[in-house]
């Protein structure tokens, strides 16, 4: 299969009359990808600031593959994941019979599909759960018309979930996995929203095999005094490409703590915006990017203070090896009535190689008076000493670099509070050392 | 047994050690002494495998094998320990896990089994516990947040787990006080016997008193200038080096 933008906007021809939800803003976002087209497309796209230092070409010049010997059950057998409900999508579209729902949850409206997952429970307590094939749900804090990747996702999104707290619920672990291995490109859509004072864990593992596009876009909104923790796990085959936006919007009181873990992918960008719109809100974006080869991941965030009191927390830590690329880009805007706003970002690099490159892009849009943000970027190779004082011990070199490497991680991967899910990053971490020594 | 001979070392284009001569036999602790600048350290890090040294000349092997040609890791598994002047701080890596890892490769390399962290820990507490450690030394990170005499006392801890063949103690008793000095001092003589030997690199006498040497030598611009027995160290607190050495010159 071509892609580039014109085979994009053919398959979105030939479905129009079977995707589900709003024709309209389908043909809108449509119309917005036909003019945008893949960032850095083309040899003649027109320079995005928002895309400074990635380019999607590889992906418009992309011949997507199957994986010759795909299996969905293999590919699950082979992940870590925690014990806890999971919803399996195999290449974007849900697959009712891999997935394992709690009791608690509970599905919302028509949502047949969904009932066949669920062995029991009741209406009352728990995560609601609906299918954007039943009930597609585009949300309201998107712009297609800014972003063309969302605008691909809006155009072609067939499924994806909707997760509903209920207010004062503890909803526990949701998570999310994306195995990808078909041939093409795959655009899931999910919402997530906490009630009053509600509670969610959703862990986002993504894995594949083969040449492919997972372009996925998420909405969240996280009421007063909620809390939602976010994790992503980007484990996706060496040879895809992953592209994540997410927009989050929290209100008083409430928390989006959001950690990303990217290690696979030829090319990924994850993109979050959040918005923190009532007083005493709280945004966590942690990230750490673990790349070797040619890979290239681009963690991209927004922030938007928009109301007094709130803070935002940012540290990224990126370890490159050979001739690996990493990008962060972090945007703090503060409101001229968003007094007291507390914003930090810390980008790190550790270089392992001397022909790995790190790009970082701060900026600080401040119209507040009162404000305290502050930002900041390191780069570095493994310390000498430290690298001299572990081999003095015994430590072969390539366990020594593993350590320090590790250490560097730490800090970052600290941040994720549940010990369980810190665990189940840092055992993949393991396996991604495991393989480049391999 | 080590054994170094017409060793030359520069860092950069600076000459350090100009010429060293020196034979520990197996079971012996020899004391070098001297200066400031002498090159004391550095003879410490050439043996160990520092990469910003380089050897320019001479030989240095241990119970026969080239030294010089081994990786630092290799030399460690041979039986060689450098305790650190300065030791270095390890911010996110656990002492324990360092140190399991560390004694784990070290048997890895002599073809004996790994410890489990049961097994470990069986053993740093017992250590710990003799060189009057305490227990939260092992949970906290290499080095950091350790006051000078914790990361010096870590050095000797190190050195009781791994059991080296060949010690080489760089101003371990600097900036310690009396009663760390003993333990450092009984940290060595603990591993004292017929297959152990140990370089001491010191300014003082006062740590000599409980760790007794064998020879002490006598080091100044990149020369043994003067060897002696343990007497020798006591002259020198008495009379310092500076006549030594322009009888040297």
């Amino acid at each position: 299969m071509s892609t580039g933008a014109t085979g994009f906007l053919e398959r979105y021809e030939a479905a129009v009359g079977r995707l589900p939800g709003d024709s309209a803003l389908r043909a809108a976002a449509a119309a917005a990808f036909k003019v945008a087209g893949l960032p850095g497309g083309t040899p003649r796209a027109r320079p995005v600031e928002a895309w400074k230092y990635t380019s999607l070409r590889p992906v418009a010049e992309a011949t997507f593959q199957a994986s010759p010997k795909h299996e969905a059950e293999t590919l699950l057998s082979g992940l870590t994941l925690l014990d806890a409900p999971r919803l399996v999508f195999v290449d974007g579209v849900l697959r009712a019979d891999l997935s394992d729902a709690s009791p608690t949850m509970t599905t919302v409206g028509h949502s047949a599909t969904v009932a066949p997952l669920l062995t029991g429970g009741s209406f009352t307590a728990g995560v609601q759960i609906a299918r954007f094939a039943d009930q597609p749900d585009f949300g309201t804090l998107t712009w297609p018309d800014r972003e063309p990747m969302v605008a691909l996702n809006t155009m072609l999104a067939s499924d994806g979930a909707t997760l509903d707290v209920p207010a004062g619920v503890d909803g526990g672990i949701v998570q999310l996995v994306s195995l990808s291995g078909g041939q093409g490109d795959f655009h899931p859509r999910h919402s997530i929203r906490l009630g009053k004072g509600a509670r969610l864990t959703v862990v986002e593992i993504s894995a594949g095999q083969g040449v492919y596009l997972l372009n996925t876009v998420a909405e969240i909104h996280v009421a007063a005094g909620a809390h939602l923790t976010h994790i992503r796990l980007q484990d996706e085959a060496a040879t895809a490409f992953h592209v994540s936006t997410t927009y989050a919007d929290v209100v008083a009181g409430g928390t989006y703590d959001s950690f990303t873990l990217n290690l696979g992918g030829r090319l990924s960008r994850t993109e979050v915006h959040t918005q923190l719109s009532g007083p005493g809100a709280t945004a966590h974006l942690n990230a750490a990017q673990i790349l070797a080869g040619s890979q290239h991941a681009d963690f991209t965030t927004v922030v938007s203070h928009t109301a007094p009191s709130c803070g935002s927390r940012q540290t990224v830590k990126n370890v490159l090896a050979g001739r690996s690329r990493g990008v962060f880009q972090g945007k703090i805007e503060v409101a001229r009535h968003a007094q007291k706003t507390d914003g930090y970002q810390m980008n790190q690099a550790l270089l392992l190689s001397p022909y790995a490159e790190v790009d970082s892009k701060p900026e600080l849009e401040i119209f507040a008076d009162d404000v305290k943000c502050s930002h900041g970027a390191t780069v570095g190779e493994l310390d000498a000493e430290q690298m001299f004082y572990l081999r003095s011990r015994g430590i072969p070199d390539a366990d020594a670099k593993s350590i320090l490497v590790r250490a560097f991680l730490a800090e970052a991967l600290d941040a994720v509070a549940d010990e369980t899910i810190r665990g189940l990053l840092e055992t993949a971490v393991e396996q991604w050392w495991e393989r480049q020594k391999a | 047994m080590l054994d170094i001979r017409g060793l030359t070392a520069s860092i950069g284009d600076k000459p350090i050690l100009k010429g060293i001569d020196l034979t520990v036999p197996a079971g012996e602790v020899h004391a070098i002494m001297g200066p400031n600048g002498s090159g004391k350290s550095t003879l410490g890090y050439v043996l160990s495998g520092r990469e910003d040294y380089t050897v320019t000349g001479g030989s240095a092997t241990f119970n026969g094998a080239d030294i010089l040609a081994m990786e630092p890791e290799q030399r460690a598994a041979a039986g060689v320990f450098l305790a650190f002047q300065a030791p270095i701080e390890l911010p996110g890596v656990n002492n324990a896990n360092f140190l399991r890892t560390a004694l784990n490769a070290i048997r890895r390399a002599h073809g004996e089994s790994e410890l489990d962290a049961v097994q470990f820990l069986k053993l740093a507490r017992a250590e710990t516990k003799r060189l009057a450690m305490p227990d939260d030394m092992l949970k906290r990170n290499v080095n950091v947040g350790f006051s000078g005499g914790e990361k010096k006392r870590n050095e000797v801890l190190q050195m009781a787990i791994l059991r080296p063949k060949l010690a080489i103690l760089d101003e371990t008793d600097s900036g310690l006080d009396i009663d760390a000095l003993k333990i450092v001092a009984d940290g060595v003589n603990a591993l004292r016997g017929p297959e152990f030997s140990a370089l001491v690199i010191t300014h003082h006498q006062r740590l000599l008193d409980h760790l007794v040497p064998n020879r002490v030598h006598v080091l100044a611009h990149g020369r043994i200038v003067r060897t002696g027995g343990p007497e020798l160290a006591k002259e020198l607190e008495k009379s310092g080096y500076a006549g030594l050495i322009a009888e040297a010159a």
